[in-house]
């Protein structure tokens, strides 16, 4: 705790005398969950492109050295003290953090959360960083990309209760209309166990020798899911997709028992937090209900009753990008 | 001794009916190519049984079975990354020894502080994952950072069979000397079926408990090895819950949780059993909400057969008693 004192206190430092920053430049701090995570070091890349196109920003990355609220809150006074501009935070508990950000607010910061939420009192607006509809369209469009003249995939879920699954589900289901020739045979569920997702999968293929695609919005399922094809040597007749992340999914791409799988972009998730704080904090936009809010290159997006707004489709990966992307999470 | 013998027909028998019944639904189970890879997918069951039979042979229960397995695993995966070139042998030498040590800590808990071992394994089960995270910050490690000999050796294939089902061969095949032929496996019997006439005949019954956690312990190294190498990847929680299929594929083997009874070829039985379940029920077009609910009837059925045949065993043992006097 010391040590995380010191650092934060380090930080702060580093904050004060960042250069001589310029009087009407902007400052933003994205605050993420911890420091030294690949996926938020990306985050804050994806920060600092935003600061280059809108000039007159300066990024503060920061955040605790572990993934507490309580070091949140620490690194969040200082801000306050150092009177930023803006606050974009990743918070590591939806209601701790919430007294702290009512206070910057009420020092006329700008206050979002983006990634992991902020209770609606404790920010002005959320981003999350897709919607169950998006994801929902974008699993079974990643099969059908490879299936031009339609096919046969089979849904491998986690258990049969969980909810996030349940729900991506349905949203595939409501748009199956716009991917004619595709048919969804099977749904079964591998618990978010490796060894039953791998014996489900295994399962697939034998009940079904014309299957073509499974689609496994799990990031256990999937990895287990391109073994099971690796390991029947169905690789090039069964493509594995769905939701994972590169660092876990690289075999798989590599091997070709998956073409291509999806899970937001942590870059384009850092860019859009500073291009929403940045539209709240200068007013060229207000947080209410229903607002449109232009956020750079990734386009616009629209509050929702409670504030919140899903930045994109997830971001597809595949052997062209998975390289730059399998060491940042 | 023949009510034992009858019981593993009767578990053979079900098995052959079980597997007649699937393959009446789907033919392609019976394939030659499936039964082999029914078996390989059933080896890690069959050699944690081995050892969990052995412990719950001494009247005691490991439970930290999968999060021994979880740890030696992601130690053997973290090895691997560290150092690509090292042989696999070594590993596996490696696997072994630390399985064993871990399963002493629960020996040695056991043993010289006598501490149930429900409450020691199920306190050990959670610390060995927590060790898993300190390791590694519940971080993956994933297919590609291993090298393709570490991935490789479970699935090469020898005479038609992965080394993955030779290995639950051997195992089984050693498991069943050292039961029938040592005085080791001997005392096993004799601590759970009479701690107090095994103290008098010179056995002693702390020291035996704790080898048969170490046995336990190898078995559950050697397995974590084989479980990373096989699903291609290390994480906290790999084999989540697997504890239970491990006592559940011996007491359907008939091991008698009160120690004691049981043989070698009834727990392997008792994980086919399991195994031809795991791996017919994604085949057979059965709703998922339903698998649940089959799976443990299954598992019932097996064990009512089980008390049914321990019952009567019981009888026979007074009357022979009344005989005697």
């Amino acid at each position: 705790m010391k040590i995380a004192k010191l650092m934060t206190s380090v930080a702060v430092a580093a904050g004060l005398f960042a250069g001589p920053v310029a009087a009407e430049d902007m400052r933003i701090a994205l605050v993420v969950k911890a420091l030294g995570i690949g996926f938020f070091e990306a985050a804050a890349e994806g920060a600092k492109e935003a600061a280059g196109e809108l000039g007159g920003v300066e990024i503060i990355y920061t955040g605790p050295t572990d993934t507490t609220a309580e070091g949140q809150i620490e690194v969040i006074n200082s801000l306050i003290a150092q009177r930023v501009d803006a606050i974009a935070v990743s918070s590591n508990d939806t209601d701790a953090l919430v007294p702290t950000l009512k206070k910057a607010m009420a020092r006329g910061i700008t206050v979002v959360s983006w990634d992991s939420g902020v209770a609606p009192d404790g920010r002005q607006a959320h981003l999350n960083p897709s919607s169950n509809a998006l994801i929902g369209n974008m699993i079974i469009k990643l099969a059908a990309d490879h299936l031009p003249e339609g096919g046969e995939v089979a849904v491998l879920s986690a258990t049969t209760t969980s909810t996030n699954q349940n729900i991506w589900i349905d949203e595939m289901n409501k748009v199956m209309g716009d991917y004619q020739g595709i048919d969804v045979i099977a749904t079964v569920y591998g618990d978010d166990l490796a060894d039953k997702s791998y014996r489900e999968a295994t399962g697939l293929m034998q009940s079904h020798p014309d299957l073509d695609a499974i689609i496994a919005p799990t990031s256990v399922g999937i990895v287990a899911a391109a073994q099971a094809v690796a390991d029947a040597g169905k690789i090039g007749e069964v493509n594995v997709t769905g939701l994972g992340l590169p660092s876990e999914m690289a075999g798989a791409i590599e091997s070709g028992a998956s073409k291509s799988f999806a899970i937001w972009n942590p870059i384009d998730l850092g860019y859009s937090a500073t291009m929403l704080a940045h539209q709240l904090a200068t007013g060229a936009a207000s947080a209410e209900p229903g607002a449109e809010i232009s956020i750079g290159r990734m386009g616009t997006i629209i509050l929702d009753e409670t504030n919140s707004a899903a930045m994109a489709d997830p971001f597809v990966y595949d052997a062209s990008n998975i390289a730059a992307f399998k060491d940042i999470f | 001794m023949n009510a034992l013998k009858s019981r593993e027909a009767i578990l053979g028998g079900a098995i052959l009916v079980l597997v007649a019944l699937i393959a009446s639904r789907f033919p392609g189970f019976i394939a030659p190519a499936n039964i082999i890879a029914v078996f390989t997918d059933t080896s890690p069951l069959m050699i944690l049984a081995m050892g969990q039979m052995v412990v719950i042979l001494t009247r005691c229960i490991d439970l930290s079975v999968a999060a021994n397995l979880a740890l030696t695993g992601m130690v053997c995966a973290i090895i691997n990354v560290a150092a690509p070139g090292l042989p696999v042998a070594l590993i596996l030498i490696f696997a072994l020894f630390m399985g064993a040590a871990l399963g002493a800590i629960n020996g040695l808990l056991v043993w010289k502080l006598s501490i149930p071992p429900i409450v020691v394994t199920l306190g050990t089960m959670t610390i060995f994952r927590g060790v898993i995270f300190l390791l590694t910050e519940g971080k993956w490690i994933n297919a590609h950072e291993m090298s393709p000999s570490f991935t490789g050796v479970p699935r090469q294939d020898i005479l038609g069979l992965p080394v993955l089902g030779w290995i639950g061969i051997v195992v089984a095949v050693v498991m069943m000397v050292v039961m029938a032929r040592t005085t080791l496996g001997r005392a096993f019997f004799a601590v759970g079926g009479n701690p107090h006439a095994a103290v008098y005949t010179g056995i002693n019954v702390g020291r035996t408990q704790f080898l048969a956690f170490v046995i336990s312990g190898m078995l559950a190294g050697l397995t974590g090895y084989l479980w990373v190498a096989r699903y291609a990847v290390a994480y906290v929680d790999i084999a989540g819950g697997f504890e239970l299929d491990v006592v559940a594929a011996c007491v359907i083997g008939g091991i008698s949780i009160a120690g004691g009874a049981g043989t070698v070829v009834g727990t392997l039985l008792g994980a086919l059993f399991l195994g031809v379940v795991k791996n017919a029920l994604p085949v057979i077009d059965v709703s998922p909400f339903w698998q649940l609910a089959i799976s443990g009837a299954a598992i019932i059925i097996a064990v009512a057969f089980n008390a049914q045949s321990g019952r009567s065993k019981g009888r026979v043992i007074l009357k022979s008693a009344e005989h005697a006097q």
